[in-house]
């Protein structure tokens, strides 16, 4: 019986099956680039909002705490995104007639909320505690980075369970002093290792790994 | 949407549906031989516990029954399985469950106030104290609200009524007050219109008839127990001398009749047929103080050897810590119970706690309250009880009056609602003679404020219709087209009447025959102020602005009184800045609101009631029937009809759903050749009406029981169309039991009835333990022990030196009341499923009540055991699933991980208690936009193809812990109190940390009652029982 195939089509044969092996990986290290990238995670983009709010200008030059707006960060799962009537404490008085401010204004006046863009936005089955956090001695810049250096709000970790696991399995590596929390400038000194295990056993740090820790 | 629309029509295919349903159902009701079952029974062969007739028959279609837990797994496969399809079908799914994974999240908005409420922290809840108006009564309730939606009503431990607990209708408010179906908007003659339109057609009547002085002008109510609302009625009455103000519900309570039952005190108990441990006003507060007497704990115990056992090695504590001990911790000692006997026909709730329980007919009733009266030598005049007998309650009734006697001042009689009011005159009569009043029984002043009786009311209303003296009706928050006795045909009364007003919740049966209907405000939108069972009276205080522009009766009063359209806010506060003590008003005002209560408003002590001397018709001949009538357990008199979780919440005495059907008992059944969901046609004096048969092992025999609450017509998607109008068979002559004239054919056909009797059974195993208490008394002996095997386990052996969290669950305490079903489908987002679903064996409670009944067909005892799941140590279910979807917490908790789940229910398959659920389909309601404010935003709300179960209310484990960290402090015993425990009126269900050892659930797992479920199977579960102990009387044992 004659040949069906000709001799060529062994080369042609090893040649597709690396290439098939190599399509394959090409397509998966896409992939992986693409659910890891921004274009997934939205890390590094600043998403529109009503009011192009920021806080470069608010905390940086104006000075003001985290906690003056975000309220219930020590005391609540959530931070807390401030009433209208907090912006309007101050911009009923400066910046009173800037156009830019025209959606707070009219929100005061008709009583309709302002509709942010969240940033941080984590999926609907993930319950995270903000005030346990704080209280544990895991500061804001920790996971938010230097939001007083944005003037656009953007997120700079993708808030993946990755993520979050790795600091729940090594808190040492992250935990700074409570009086530190809020300082958005701080940064792990060369010993945070020692520090950190100092800190996680004086302030009673699990490692939480449960799945019922942030899954209900 | 899947709930409450989609599954509602798929029901009604089921219908009629004479063939066997998908697992031959139908086919094994019929085969049932009763004959063959009580053989089986009385030559001691069956089994000791039995849940139901087919399970009893023990056929093969029953075997295949129970063999699966969740058949018809591929429901929607039609066509025939080829190869192609299903290769094409897998590829694809395949293909399209990985391209799922690739959306990105979409952007969401955050939404903050513009003025956020001084008080409010977002993220937390917070509660508010109010009160739910009910019958006769209220039930203390704290409100939890999320940003501004109530959640969750939790019971307040101020409140008389409640001391913290809640009842099942009272927790399915809030499904009630985010209904889609409420009414929401001004109707007038069916199309829309607003409340100012309906405000100047009010005033043009008020003008008319003021220059009548109110002749013509009617108003129909229920029972008044608001006293702001009573004084505004009492001044329109004033204004108008001649207007007339008539009350009607269908419970028609005997009017200025207010007993107060004192169980603390009570040592033995008498019911004649009440089911004062699930119904009535107060029965929260009488559960509890029955359920502490009843409760039998033992101090010091001799039970080490036991501990050591179940504890195992891996309980040691590290770092060197001993053991605990728990014989050591001493837990305050009461050796000393009660004795119940239940004289009913018709099984109850509270039967289930009975010690004895005497079954006659409930016609019957009266006689034996006649013969129990004379033999305790009480006197009362006047009535007249005739009727024999049957023979075991006549040998029965001497040991009980014997009991009675030895039991001077510490023993209660207590007469049945539905009972004439003969018994309740008998039991009085039987008590003063006792001398139980003033100890086990007082009297207080009507809560309602002016009694009268509801039945004369509603007759005078139709009378005057008919003499043409009405000419403006106002009903509020009434529904008598539907409720009222058939012989009076309300309906056509009603259409003469000129101008016809209706204020209710939902549009009904009567709103529709009005010319303006008016949507009522739900108590949790609006003020008002109302009395509780003792006559406390509560200030209720709204939780959220009326959703539909609901209109409060306070409002429409004011309409009536001043012309003038006035906040319910206003009213109430005038009218308690009137009547508040000396002193600054807002301090008390804000008091009142602040503890929910206002204090010193109890009524006063009212002397012995005057009861009319009435002669109680004879019971029917042996072979002739009797009818009966109840408020559905679930559904009530209809206020709960288009209320899916109580449609859905398994009855306690069938745990049958979404369906009301005709009750008899087997003897019954057999000599009328019926079977259940056999159609009957039920004839009461030529008034007909038709529904499906359940043979109810313990039903009195010549007895047919309905119950109203079905059957209707206008009110939404959830009722419409669902079960019989039992009210078709009521007449004012017999309002609760029909003793002539009734007789049932049958007629052809079957109707499948979806119960969850036989699903997630643990059959062939004793789940259920009992004690006799003289035995118990003396030795502490605990029977039916199994043989422990700790060491055999595939699990590493783990120490909890944390927290070990851990439940009991005390079988002697648990009334069976099913408000824990409830409060757990509350506060866990579980949905509803529909008759459909329910009928495929998937309903979702997470909680269920399981009914055992023991010994004879005829005359069972009944038990409730609730079940849920029991966070196994050596949990089956995790071995089993492929992708570590259910896996172990450090604290020992069986964690379910929604988003892992993939759906194989490998672990409910391996799952020895049957406790886990799953999503065949999105069975959570994602669309109806009312329903969202429903939802407890600390629970995932699930969605298709996801197992889930009981959680121990993790939320809230957690919640406590975050607090307790930042405090830098251990969680305090009783600071978490799953949703289940809260609920219980009686203490039954307690939670806490065994790790502890002066928690309250350590010390009651020291009690030798203590058994785990199916303990041979060495899961060691978290939650653990305490045999139930009975309390039998000797002397009646020998009868």
């Amino acid at each position: 019986m004659a040949q069906i195939f000709p001799r060529s089509a062994n080369s042609f044969a090893k040649v597709s099956i690396v290439l098939a092996g190599l399509a394959a990986a090409a397509i998966l290290a896409t992939a992986y680039r693409l659910d890891r990238g921004h274009f997934i995670t939205d890390v590094g983009v600043a998403p529109d909002q009503p009011v192009p709010f920021s806080h470069k200008h608010h905390v940086t030059d104006d000075g003001i705490d985290c906690r003056y707006c975000h309220t219930s960060v020590e005391t609540s799962a959530v931070a807390g995104l401030p009433p209208t009537e907090t912006c309007m404490s101050c911009h009923s008085q400066i910046w009173n007639n800037a156009s830019m401010l025209e959606p707070v204004r009219a929100s005061y006046q008709t009583g309709r909320s302002l509709a942010w863009t969240r940033v941080h936005d984590l999926p609907d089955f993930v319950y995270f505690n903000h005030s346990i956090h704080i209280n544990k001695g895991i500061g804001c810049s920790t996971c938010h980075g230097r939001v007083d250096l944005m003037p656009l709000t953007y997120k700079v970790n993708s808030l993946y369970m990755n993520w979050c696991v790795s600091c729940h399995r090594e808190p040492e590596r992250w935990v700074r002093p409570r009086d530190q929390v809020f300082n958005m400038a701080w940064e792990p000194p060369p010993d945070q290792m020692e520090l950190g295990k100092k800190l996680v056993a004086e302030y009673k740090i699990q490692k939480l790994v449960d799945c019922w820790t942030c899954h209900r | 949407m899947s709930s409450l629309i989609h599954l509602t029509p798929r029901r009604d295919n089921n219908l009629d549906r004479s063939r066997g349903g998908p697992n031959g159902r139908a086919a094994r009701k019929s085969s049932i031989d009763l004959t063959a079952i009580r053989e089986r029974l009385e030559s001691g062969k069956g089994p000791e516990f039995w849940k139901s007739l087919e399970e009893l028959a023990d056929t093969e279609e029953f075997r295949k029954f129970v063999e699966d837990e969740f058949p018809d797994r591929t429901p929607d496969w039609n066509e025939p399985a080829q190869r192609r399809t299903f290769l094409k079908v897998m590829g694809a799914s395949l293909a399209l469950a990985g391209v799922t994974a690739c959306t990105k999240q979409p952007a969401e908005n955050i939404v903050p106030y513009v003025r956020q409420p001084e008080e409010l922290v977002l993220g937390k809840p917070l509660f508010y104290a109010t009160a739910r108006p009910i019958s006769g009564g209220a039930v203390g309730v704290l409100a939890e609200s999320h940003e501004g939606r109530p959640t969750k009503l939790e019971g307040n431990p101020e409140h008389p009524s409640s001391l913290g607990a809640i009842d099942m209708h009272t927790q399915a408010e809030t499904l009630n007050l985010y209904d889609p179906d409420r009414s929401q908007s001004v109707l007038r003659n069916g199309n829309i219109s607003n409340w100012m339109n309906f405000m100047a057609a009010l005033l043009t009547v008020r003008a008319e008839h003021a220059a009548r002085q109110g002749a013509g002008l009617r108003l129909l109510t229920p029972p008044v127990n608001s006293p702001t609302l009573a004084a505004q009625i009492q001044d329109f009455l004033r204004a108008m001398p001649q207007a007339k103000w008539h009350q009607w519900e269908p419970a028609m309570r005997i009017p200025g009749y207010n007993p107060q039952y004192h169980f603390e005190n009570a040592e033995v108990v008498v019911s004649l047929d009440s089911d004062f441990l699930a119904h009535g006003p107060g029965w929260l507060s009488y559960a509890r103080a029955f359920a502490a007497k009843r409760r039998v704990l033992v101090g010091q115990t001799p039970i080490e050897q036991k501990r050591a056992l179940q504890q195992g090695p891996h309980e040691i504590r590290p770092e060197g810590q001993a053991n605990f001990n728990y014989a050591r911790e001493s837990v305050p000692a009461k050796d000393t119970t009660n004795r119940l006997y239940q004289i009913e026909g018709t099984p109850s709730v509270t039967a289930n706690m009975a010690d004895h329980r005497i079954r006659i007919r409930t016609s019957e009733v009266p006689a034996f309250a006649a013969q129990l009266a004379a033999a305790v030598g009480a006197q009362a005049s006047g009535v007249s009880a005739p009727g024999n007998l049957p023979e075991r309650a006549a040998r029965a009734l001497p040991a009980i009056a014997k009991d009675l006697q030895a039991h001077r001042g510490t023993s209660l009689v207590i007469a049945g609602e539905f009972q004439p009011a003969a018994v309740h005159a008998l039991a009085h009569a039987m008590n003063t003679a006792l001398g139980n009043v003033g100890k086990t029984v007082t009297y207080l002043a009507p809560v309602d404020a002016s009694p009268v009786d509801n039945l004369a009311s509603l007759r005078q209303l139709v009378s005057d219709i008919d003499a043409g003296q009405v000419d403006a009706l106002i009903m509020i928050d009434v529904n008598p087209v539907y409720d009222a006795p058939a012989e009076l045909n309300f309906e056509s009364a009603l259409k003469k009447v000129r101008f016809r007003a209706h204020l209710g919740e939902f549009q009904n049966e009567t709103s529709v025959l009005c010319h303006w209907h008016i949507p009522m405000a739900h108590f949790l939108e609006t003020w008002s102020d109302v009395r509780a069972h003792d006559g406390t009276v509560s200030i209720i205080q709204p939780l959220i602005m009326p959703l539909y522009g609901g209109i409060s009766p306070h409002q429409l009063l004011a309409v009536l009184n001043t012309g003038a359209d006035q906040t319910p806010h206003d009213i109430v506060k005038r009218y308690w800045a009137s009547r508040s003590p000396e002193g600054d008003f807002d301090v008390f005002w804000q008091r009142a609101l602040h503890d929910g209560v206002v204090p010193n408003t109890a009524s006063a002590a009212a002397g012995a009631p005057a009861f009319e001397a009435t002669a109680v018709p004879a019971p029917p001949p042996p072979g002739q029937l009797e009818l009966v009538f109840r408020p559905d357990p679930a559904v009530g008199y209809g206020r709960y009809s288009n209320n899916s979780w109580m449609q859905e919440l398994p009855k306690p005495q069938t745990k049958m759903t979404w369906d009301n059907a005709v009750w008899i008992s087997p003897a019954t059944a057999q000599r009328l050749g019926l079977h259940t969901e056999d159609v009957v046609e039920i004839d009461h004096n030529g008034r007909k009406v038709a529904g499906p048969v359940w043979i109810l092992p313990g039903h009195a025999d010549d007895s047919v029981t309905v119950h109203f609450g079905y059957g209707r017509q206008h009110v939404g998607r959830v009722a419409n169309g669902v079960g019989f109008n039992a009210y078709l068979l009521r007449t004012s002559d017999s309002p609760w039991i029909a003793t002539s004239g009734v007789s049932i054919r049958k007629i052809s056909g079957t109707y499948t009835l979806a119960t969850t009797q036989d699903t997630q059974t643990m059959e062939e195993r004793n789940p259920f333990r009992i004690l006799d208490y003289p035995d118990y008394k003396d030795s502490h002996k605990v029977q039916q022990e199994d043989e422990v095997r700790p060491e055999q386990t595939l699990f590493p052996e783990w120490s909890y030196s944390g927290y070990k969290w851990g439940m009991i669950v005390d079988l002697n305490a648990c009334v069976g009341c099913h408000a824990c079903v409830t409060a757990c489908q509350a506060e866990n987002n579980v949905p509803v499923v529909g008759k459909d679903q329910v009928h495929r064996r998937r309903a979702m409670h997470w909680l269920r009540i399981d009914r055992y009944y023991r010994g004879s067909l005829e005359d069972p005892e009944l038990y409730f055991q609730p079940v849920f799941c029991m966070q196994c140590e050596t949990a089956p279910c995790e071995l089993v699933c492929p992708v570590g979807a259910t896996v172990h917490s450090g604290d020992g908790l069986n964690q379910m991980v929604y988003n892992r789940c993939v759906g194989t229910r490998y672990c409910s398959n391996n799952c020895p208690y049957k406790v886990r659920r799953f999503n065949f389909y999105l069975y959570s309601d994602w669309y109806t936009p009312s329903l969202y404010g429903l939802r407890n935003p600390d629970v995932t709300v699930r969605s298709r193809g996801v197992m889930e179960k009981c959680t121990y209310c993790i939320q809230r484990i957690w919640a406590a812990k975050i607090e307790s960290e930042k405090e830098d402090r251990r969680i305090v015993d009783g600071e978490i109190k799953m949703a289940c425990e809260q609920a219980c009126p009686t203490d039954a269900l307690i939670f806490g940390d065994i790790n502890d050892p002066n928690s309250r659930v350590a010390k009651m797992k020291a009690q030798p009652r203590n058994y785990s479920l199916l303990e041979d199977l060495n899961t060691r579960p978290r939650t653990t029982y305490l045999a139930r102990v009975r309390n039998r009387n000797p002397e009646l044992e020998r009868v």
